[in-house]
């Protein structure tokens, strides 16, 4: 039990460390990075909940697509950060008021929820005979397989407009017609000339 | 010390703060708000996943799963409007979005 104490206080101070990091880092490729690190350490928090799948999907999904995505962006976009750190600090006082009163009305709610709510008392779920992915498996599968389908339907539609929004064509711009390769003859390609002795050829 | 339920969700509470506050002080710059907001749905998801845990039901897992999958979807297509925010504009500063009402 210490050890799961102790694996929980270093995952859950490297999540929220990184998550400040993320917010206050100067320069946005950190950003980025300490975003990754935010997730890795999330991850572990889920393993250490027994929820290993959600973790792999969040490794996977998180740290190689979205936050990829994040750093493909900010190295394409040649813009002057230091520029949009401008309202920094007179933003800092008003936000770390709000922030602290909606901190602790949370952790107070996450307090009372936790002993007074309906999973007040309760142990987590043991391992059982069935792994995580299984269990997930079965229910998603058989009650929620129309929330899986449109959950694909989502990805589909987003990643059509991701295309739709940044396809452009610019004018000038030769482009490779394969069809036109193809469909070219030695007819059109070339032409057999008979040239006269001492004229030469005039084009 | 057994580490329960409110551990969880203290951890969730505060990450949830932390991406709040950053879209607080990061007024001007599109990608750490959209950051931010994929920090705010993993202290959601963490909330999702202990609650699942901690009740013996894996649908909140599933449901997880698929807030993961809009998160994902979300930042796909806001990196999108970015990058062609940028190239009419040259640059990401948010102060100047309203010349894109109609």
């Amino acid at each position: 039990m210490a050890l799961q104490a102790i694996a929980f206080y270093i995952l859950a101070a490297a999540t929220l460390g990184s998550g400040l990091l993320v917010i206050s880092a100067r320069n946005p490729v950190h950003s980025v990075l300490f975003l990754i690190a935010a997730f890795f350490s999330a991850a572990g928090l889920f393993v250490l909940l027994g929820a290993e799948f959600l973790a792999m999907i969040l490794v996977v999904v998180y740290v190689g697509a979205v936050a990829v995505l994040f750093l493909f962006v900010v190295m394409m976009l040649d813009i002057d950060f230091s520029a949009l750190r401008a309202g920094f600090s007179r933003y800092l006082p008003v936000g770390a008021v709000v922030a602290t009163i909606l901190v602790v009305e949370m952790v107070a709610v996450s307090v009372g929820v936790a002993q007074r709510g309906a999973a007040a008392g309760a142990v987590p779920l043991a391992p059982t005979s069935v792994t995580n992915a299984e269990a997930i498996g079965r229910v998603l599968y058989t009650d929620y397989v129309y929330f899986f389908q449109a959950a694909g339907m989502i990805l589909l539609v987003a990643m059509i407009g991701a295309i739709v929004l940044t396809l452009r064509h610019r004018a000038g711009v030769r482009r490779q017609n394969i069809l036109d390769q193809t469909a070219r003859t030695p007819a059109a390609g070339m032409r057999i000339v008979q040239i006269k002795s001492g004229e030469g050829l005039n084009p | 010390m057994i580490i329960g339920l409110a551990h969880y969700l203290s951890v969730a509470a505060i990450l949830f703060t932390i991406g709040v506050l950053g879209i607080f002080v990061n007024r001007k710059n599109v990608i750490i708000i959209l950051m931010s907001i994929e920090l705010i749905l993993l202290a959601v998801n963490i909330n999702l996943v202990s609650f699942s845990v901690y009740l013996h039901q894996v649908t909140g897992q599933i449901y997880a799963m698929f807030v993961l999958t809009v998160a994902a979807a979300e930042a796909a297509v806001g990196l999108a409007i970015l990058v062609t925010y940028f190239r009419n504009r040259g640059d990401i500063a948010v102060d100047g979005v309203n010349v894109m009402k109609g």
